[in-house]
């Protein structure tokens, strides 16, 4: 029992209000001391962390006994990472923005530290409704970053965002309540804990109507072709900063919600309807690379690279091969993805303010030219997004992929296409802006000393994360093949 | 020959409520400016904390009074406490309203007065008699206020239009309980409960009580006169209307169904499923395209109307209390919004437009806020009341195998998104200069057609205020209450339990 959990998820929060208190001139040290201490503690976590050693830090305290809610947080080899990885990212978007400030910096950093902790609780949590309530919250923040600091399309964007999101949350919303309480024998003992619902599975029939609201949601919050509606209009308007955040951890959280939830809650619905999510990760990683090579606006390319990339993750974890590699590879993967398109996001903002203020790549080339640094780290950033051999992304398709090959053969097959497909998009990004013939509105001058101070670090990270992956996966490996045998062991 | 027994301590939060409408009523009638404008309603406020206070004193007695016509147990006790919180909430809206000095200080408030006094019988009522005594006495009040802002026509307009339909509610609902009484030959809930049968006199008599007590509550298709009065009435009125008439009527609704005929509850529970439902889709889609605040939050009662009902539906005690917590939830949220719609009107002349809204975030953060968090939490967003509500209300249908009706509380909170994001995002994400400047408005006439009146005509002068602190009182307590039982709703689920279990009888 501690506290430490509670601290990591409230501190940005936390930091945030005082901020907003705070006197202007020391506003924007608040924002960054609330990211950047999230950060340290994650790192300490992960020095400290024992693989195979079950949940840690674990945190449970009765909430609402009325409910059968618990305040119930805990860190595993699943969650682990993608917790490091959502507060490298946010620091690194909270150095970003403290350097350039947005107008009304003061409720930007509000908006900025509820997301934070509304993602590290949806992350932490091991309490299906406590799980949902972070969830549903990630939407509110971004919903005001979209709306107030936005392209001009934001006020239509942030609302078709959380509209679809939401029809996909409030649903999984019922779905919580009708497991817990099916799951319960009766009123007073009803349950929303992990470790109680995966004792109690439910019927086959419930599961399988029960999985499609969990399926749903997660799909369209990745987002995963058909539900991606919304994401072009709001890739289009979010402010840089916060979309480096948002398609880095937010969509890594419904990618989690399967390996924690849908998996270990719901294995026959889960062995049942493989087929049918493992054809929608086709579907996604194919459409997705399709139009990321047909996009000029570089913020889409981004956007259906992500579809696409998600698709991968989506494949690994319902490869549900017997020993868990794809789902290792999903979970590698989701950490690689977004230790790539967040710097990505902010080299956007570089490029346009190269090329005069315009994000289409039509009107960018040559910005290479006078720019070594910046050319540099967006080319290595370039060659991990499409899997370079020697990249961690490499490491993480690869296992995705043999983890398919071994249940479903046909789909590793038309699968490892979209290997090919990512690196057609990524090259043709890279080449348009950086090489080719200088665009007439463009001027190329190296990067300055502040933004090399954000994107620096992120590229560091992701050679580290190159050389190491195996540290990701050892942490991951016991938790990732609980979620993935769960279903194979329980089908047969 | 001995006098009959009467529990003053079980009837005290009655007399008290009484002992205000009598003491405002006199009161009001002297002339001093500042005994009317101050005096008056501060006593208001008096009566109404003393109920209070006498209902938390009475917490647990369950007493049955008066020839058992009167339950003053925990579900009427907390109703009250509602009742009162908007009445509260009311007092201080109307602090410098116009509607209280053209209609006389004392007769508003001794009206309010009594209003809250028809809503606690009406709760409490074992009684099919004093059943429509509550109801009357709560209605015919409102009719009043509705119209108490006598120079706008609206104002009148929505006041007839309220007496008209309230009347026909009122005539159906009295028809079907004498069909009801027609049927067992008793008119006490419990004599009701005993001599029920299966026959066809019953069947009629509930679905015209249903039709009755349906239009009072705007539940769909009784609800057409609700965005009309809603919007004709004086704000601070809509906002009374809004929480408190809605709460009464649920509560009398709770109490009839789940215990006089409870035995029914098969027939009566999906023919008011189908109207839960009917109301959730009605009430979310009506309010998509309206760009009148107050007409806004009229469908949008409509549709909370249909997710309580889901709570009266399920007719376990999880229900009842999962309806209670919700009503209160409720309670606050609205109170929040209207808040600061009345605020707004005061400022910028815009009347309830949802263009009165553009730019607050950036000019008023202290009404910018509460507005927000009302509009999440009547979307049902998380840390914020309105999620516990739903979260609670979806488990008692789950609970009870009326899943299908969570979902489509589910799916109409999806729905409900597409206007309450409008709202936050005129707070937040427009400017005022893109608000439409409205022509200058209709002059209006007085009731009766008093020419020196209509000559001097209102101050239609932009008066900007640079502080209304009762507004932003209201407004911050709310939406600090709707937060702070969004993290922490234990004390009010506690509440709600125990108004659940008043109701014996129940699984």
């Amino acid at each position: 029992m501690t506290v430490h959990l509670s601290i990591l998820i409230f501190w940005p929060l936390l930091l945030a209000v005082l901020g907003a208190l705070a006197p202007r001139a020391v506003a924007p040290l608040f924002a960054l001391v609330g990211a950047l201490v999230p950060l340290g503690y994650a790192v300490i976590m992960i020095v400290d962390f024992e693989p195979g050693a079950g949940l840690q830090y674990v945190t449970d305290d009765a909430w609402i006994e009325e409910l059968g809610i618990r305040y119930s947080l805990g860190v595993d080899g699943l969650n682990l990472w993608l917790v490091a990885l959502t507060t490298l990212l946010f620091a690194a978007s909270a150095l970003w923005i403290a350097f350039r400030p947005p107008l009304r910096p003061k409720l930007f950093a509000v908006h900025f530290g509820i997301a934070e902790t509304a993602v590290l609780g949806a992350f932490l949590a091991q309490d299906l409704a406590l799980f949902v309530l972070f969830f549903d919250l990630m939407l509110v923040p971004f919903y005001f970053l979209v709306g107030q600091w936005g392209g001009p399309e934001r006020i239509q964007a942030a609302v078709k965002m959380v509209i679809y999101t939401l029809v996909g949350s409030l649903l999984m919303l019922a779905a919580a309540v009708a497991t817990a309480v099916l799951a319960a024998p009766d009123a007073e003992t009803i349950s929303f804990s992990f470790a109680y619902l995966r004792e109690n599975l439910l019927g086959e029939g419930t599961q399988k109507l029960l999985f499609t609201a969990f399926a749903l949601a997660f799909l369209i919050k990745m987002p995963a072709f058909p539900f991606h509606g919304w994401m072009p209009d709001t890739y289009r308007n979010m402010p840089l900063p916060a979309l480096a955040v948002f398609s880095g951890v937010v969509s890594k959280v419904a990618a989690y919600g399967f390996l924690r939830i849908v998996l270990p809650l719901f294995p026959a619905a889960a062995e049942d309807w493989q087929m049918i999510l493992l054809v929608l990760a086709l579907l996604s990683i194919l459409y997705g690379s399709i139009q990321a090579f047909t996009q000029t606006n570089i913020r889409l390319i981004l956007g259906y690279s992500s579809v696409a990339q998600l698709g991968f993750i989506t494949l690994g974890i319902f490869a549900l091969d017997p020993d868990g590699t794809g789902a290792q590879g999903a979970l590698l993967q989701a950490i690689n993805h977004g230790l790539v398109v967040a710097p990505l996001f902010l080299i956007i903002a570089l490029l346009a303010a190269r090329a005069g203020g315009s994000e289409d790549i039509r009107d960018m080339g040559g910005i290479a030219f006078r720019a070594p640094l910046l050319a540099t780290l967006f080319l290595i950033v370039t060659l991990a997004t499409l899997a370079m051999p020697g990249s961690a992304n490499f490491v993480g398709e690869f296992l995705i992929l043999l983890g398919v090959f071994e249940s479903k053969m046909a789909v590793a097959i038309i699968g490892s296409i979209g290997v090919i497909l990512a690196s057609v998009y990524a090259l043709r990004m890279y080449i348009r802006s950086m090489h080719n013939r200088q665009g007439p509105t463009v001027t190329s001058f190296e990067m300055s000393l502040r933004d090399a101070v954000v994107i620096v670090p992120l590229v560091a990270a992701i050679l580290a994360f190159a050389l190491f992956p195996q540290r990701a996966l050892d942490a991951g490996e016991p938790a990732v093949q609980a979620a993935s045998q769960a279903v194979t062991e329980g089908g047969r | 020959m001995k006098g009959p027994v009467i529990d003053w301590e079980a009837l005290s939060p009655l007399i008290a409520l009484t002992g205000g409408v009598c003491v405002v009523l006199m009161v009001g009638l002297m002339r001093a400016a500042f005994v009317r404008r101050h005096v008056v309603p501060v006593l208001t406020l008096i009566a109404l904390g003393t109920t209070i206070g006498l209902g938390i004193w009475q917490w647990d007695a369950n007493a049955s009074i008066i020839e058992d016509s009167l339950a003053i147990d925990n579900l009427t006790l907390a109703l009250t406490m509602v009742f009162c919180t908007g009445g509260i909430a009311t007092v201080l809206l109307s602090w410098r309203s116009g509607a209280k000095e053209e209609a006389g200080e004392g007769e508003y408030f001794a009206l309010l007065l009594t209003s809250i006094l028809g809503m606690v019988v009406l709760v409490a009522a074992q009684n099919l008699v004093v059943l429509f005594l509550g109801f009357e006495l709560l209605s015919i009040p409102l009719y009043v206020l509705c119209a108490t802002h006598m120079r706008r026509e609206q104002s009148l307009e929505s006041g007839l239009k309220y007496l008209i339909i309230g009347s026909v509610g009122s005539a159906t609902l009295l028809y079907g309980l004498a069909f009801l009484y027609g049927a067992t030959g008793s008119t006490d809930y419990a004599g009701i409960a005993e001599a029920a049968t299966d026959d066809v006199l019953l069947f009629t008599g509930i679905a015209l009580v249903v039709a009755g007590l349906a239009f009072k509550a705007s539940v769909a298709p009784f609800h057409q006169w609700t965005p009309d009065v809603y919007e004709g009435a004086p704000t601070p009125v809509t906002g009374f209307m809004a929480v408190a008439t809605k709460a009464a009527a649920f509560g009398v609704m709770l109490r009839l169904f789940d215990v006089a005929l409870i035995d029914f509850a098969t027939t009566w529970g999906p023919a008011l499923a189908v109207l839960a439902i009917v109301t959730i889709v009605v009430g979310n889609v009506g309010a998509i395209g309206q760009s009148s605040l107050k007409r806004l939050l009229a469908y949008s009662s409509v549709a909370q109307a249909g997710y309580m009902l889901a709570g009266v539906v399920v007719s376990t005690d999880l229900g009842v209390a999962a309806t209670v917590f919700y009503l209160a939830v409720y309670t606050v949220m609205n109170l929040a919004a209207f808040a600061v719609i009345v605020a707004r009107e005061r400022e910028t002349g815009l009347g309830d437009d949802i263009s009165s809204l553009y730019g607050l975030g950036a000019e008023r953060p202290a009404l910018a806020w509460p507005m927000t968090i009302a509009m999440l939490a009547l979307a049902g967003m998380p840390a914020t009341a309105g999620f516990f509500g739903k979260l609670y209300l979806i488990q008692a249908t789950v609970h009870n195998d009326y899943g299908w009706l969570g979902v489509a509380i589910v799916v109409g909170s999806a729905i409900s998104l597409a206007y309450y994001l409008r709202v936050i995002a005129a707070v937040w994400m427009r400017s005022p200069s893109e608000a439409v400047v409205p022509a200058a408005p209709r002059q209006p006439v007085i009731a009766g057609g008093s020419q020196e009146a209509d000559a001097e005509g209102p101050a239609v002068a932009v008066v900007r205020r640079p502080w209304q602190w009762e507004l932003v009182f209201v407004a911050v307590v709310c939406a600090l209450a709707t937060i702070v039982l969004g993290v922490y709703p234990e004390p009010l689920f506690d509440v709600a339990r125990d108004a659940g279990e008043a109701l014996s009888g129940l699984v």
